[in-house]
């Protein structure tokens, strides 16, 4: 059932736009199935740009993108690939419903006359129950709420049962009950050996799911494990003075508070990072090898 | 005496002929107004059916059939406003604006230039009652042709205009999708003008699509209702021409509108009077008291 792991690659991918913008330089990072891999950069960093050439919307002007050694255009032709869209790129008024869409991820299965088999039905129908929309199936896509939106989506990528899994954003304006299914969601994925790149400006959920992270500022600036990626140099570099920070060294916080300081944001996880520029992670109990390798270094108190 | 009078139209061969031809263009265009609603194409519709008349003009100048002509200078228009669009930062909008009008004025030209060769009023206005038999032809021959390539390729234009970038995705070829929707497009423009003539053939590729949008929210259901909308209104405009004595084109457009009235007030998802029933209820379920509010 489980479909081979798929290598993505990109080689010195650079893409000039007609006014002569050239939004991406050198890009080269290749990934292998079985990983959540985050693309992290602001806006105007290039992100949209890669996200782009890596489905084949924009044609690189230098380098080449492959998946299994294909070009993007034959591994599509395969259904190798499939694509969750922003919520605001989807026209939410258009005469479908929830099946009609999840079924779309099934074209490539189907003879050219897009007639569904007993397969195509099965597979949208387990791509639904999956991401608990059956009962919704009758449902015009505008009636939806806005986490049920981006699930049907998802159901559609799942129903499509492509190796590569290529998410825009998957969780702008969602809850936070709806990101969690969904990296629960993703989680299995990966286990099944796809890959699963998520394009995303919230820098603070990418520890939390993603194992790998492709850094981008015009180029590639870090690829690999995040917890290698993720430090306070390397996103310095990727975000320059963008970032807002809270110093705790510097702030008002003092030492008889201790570990009982609270972090809220409104919308987005925040990104922690330790002494030195390492990541902090949400939840001990999911990182006690981390804890154990950090507690046996034993740092060496505040710097002065 | 009544019926024999409702029957009346029936007893000429011309008026025969209209309905039939008209119930068909009809329901091609009606067919290709589902797509065109969705898409967002209508004014590309409105500037396609502009464009075609130079192509009328200079075919029956040259004694050429005028589909061939009206095609080809339809497709023409359609590239030079890409190729505007490629080249410049116009918007696009103006760019068919400037496009279309330019073809239709070109159009006019040669109509006033050469007034014994070509009838002003049978291209921009359509007369369906004096077609030619080798017209008819035509009409059928591009009706048929597109009937068929929509029945073959409705799923894959389904998705294109849906969602695009899942049918990249997916390796559809979507430059030829485009391509094939565009060519449509301008076929049943063609087919179009002969019976509604150039001014009023956007309203045959927009109208029974917005109204059956109204009416259902399944595509394959709302493709189904606007070419049967278009086919009926089409063909009952043919036929009501006869008793009001008036231009054809007028009556199945006049029809399609009060259609389209109809499902804009009584459709029963968007219909004003839905809206309002929905209203009142929740009026009626608003003022159960807060809980958390003394009272």
């Amino acid at each position: 059932m489980s479909p081979a792991p798929l290598t993505l690659a990109a080689e010195g991918v650079a893409v000039t736009y007609p006014n002569g913008h050239t939004a991406l330089r050198d890009a080269t990072f290749a990934l292998t199935g079985g990983t959540i891999c985050a693309l992290v950069g602001v806006n105007g960093s290039g992100k949209s740009t890669l996200f782009k050439a890596l489905m084949g919307f924009v044609t690189p002007t230098a380098g080449r993108v492959t998946l299994g050694g294909e070009s993007v255009r034959q591994a599509q032709r395969r259904g190798w690939v499939a694509y969750v869209p922003q919520t605001e790129e989807v026209d939410w008024t258009f005469p479908v419903n929830v099946h009609d869409v999840v079924m779309m991820g099934r074209y490539g299965h189907m003879n050219f006359l897009r007639i569904p088999r007993a397969t195509d039905r099965e597979a949208v129908a387990a791509a639904l129950q999956r991401v608990g929309l059956w009962e919704l199936r009758e449902r015009q896509i505008g009636e939806l709420s806005g986490g049920q939106k981006k699930r049907v989506f998802v159901a559609r990528a799942l129903a499509q049962q492509s190796r590569v899994i290529l998410l825009d954003e998957p969780f702008t304006g969602v809850d936070v009950k709806t990101e969690e299914a969904i990296v629960a969601l993703l989680r299995e994925l990966r286990a099944e050996g796809r890959l699963i790149l998520v394009s995303t400006h919230n820098l603070g959920s990418v520890p939390e799911f993603c194992d790998q992270v492709v850094l981008i500022n015009r180029t590639v600036l870090a690829c690999g494990p995040t917890a290698e990626v993720f430090t306070a140099a390397n996103l310095a570099r990727a975000f320059g003075g963008a970032l807002r920070h809270f110093d705790l060294a510097r702030s008002t916080v003092e030492a008889h508070d201790g570990r009982q300081v609270t972090v809220l944001t409104d919308d987005e996880r925040p990104l922690v990072l330790g002494q030195g520029g390492h990541l902090e992670y949400l939840d001990r109990a999911a990182h006690e090898k981390l804890v154990a390798e950090r507690e046996a270094q034993k740092p060496t108190g505040p710097a002065p | 005496m009544n019926a024999a009078l409702l029957l009346e139209p029936f007893s000429y061969d011309y008026m025969l002929t209209a309905i039939w031809v008209s119930a068909l263009v009809g329901g091609v265009c009606g067919l290709l107004s589902g797509f065109v609603t969705l898409k967002g194409w209508s004014l590309l519709g409105d500037a396609l059916s502009h464009a075609v008349v130079p192509g009328v003009a200079l075919a029956y100048l040259a004694g050429l059939p005028f589909a061939l002509g009206a095609f080809t200078s339809g497709i023409l228009a359609a590239a030079a406003m890409s190729f505007v669009k490629l080249k410049t930062p116009v918007r696009e909008d103006a760019v068919i604006g400037v496009v279309f009008t330019a073809f239709f004025a070109f159009g006019l030209l040669l109509i006033s230039l050469f007034p014994a060769a070509l009838d002003l009023k049978g291209i921009i206005l359509g007369n369906i009652l004096a077609i030619a038999p080798e017209d008819v032809a035509q009409l059928v021959a591009i009706s048929i042709a597109c009937l068929a390539v929509v029945a073959v390729k409705w799923r894959d234009l389904l998705l294109f205009s849906f969602d695009p970038h899942q049918a990249r995705v997916l390796g559809l070829p979507v430059r030829r999708l485009h391509y094939t929707l565009l060519i449509l497009l301008s076929a049943t423009t063609v087919a179009a003008l002969q019976a509604v003539g150039a001014i009023l053939v956007v309203a045959m590729l927009i109208t029974p699509g917005a109204t059956a949008y109204l009416l259902t929210n399944r595509f394959g259901k709302m493709l189904c209702l606007a070419a049967a909308l278009g086919a009926v209104t089409a063909a009952a405009g043919a036929y009501a021409s006869y008793f009001l004595d008036g231009a054809t084109g007028g009556c199945i457009v006049v029809l399609q509108t009060l259609v389209f009235l109809g499902a804009f007030v009584f459709s029963p998802r968007h219909g004003l009077l839905a809206a309002r029933r929905a209203r009142r209820e929740l009026c009626l379920v608003a003022p159960t008291p807060d809980p958390l509010s003394p009272p």
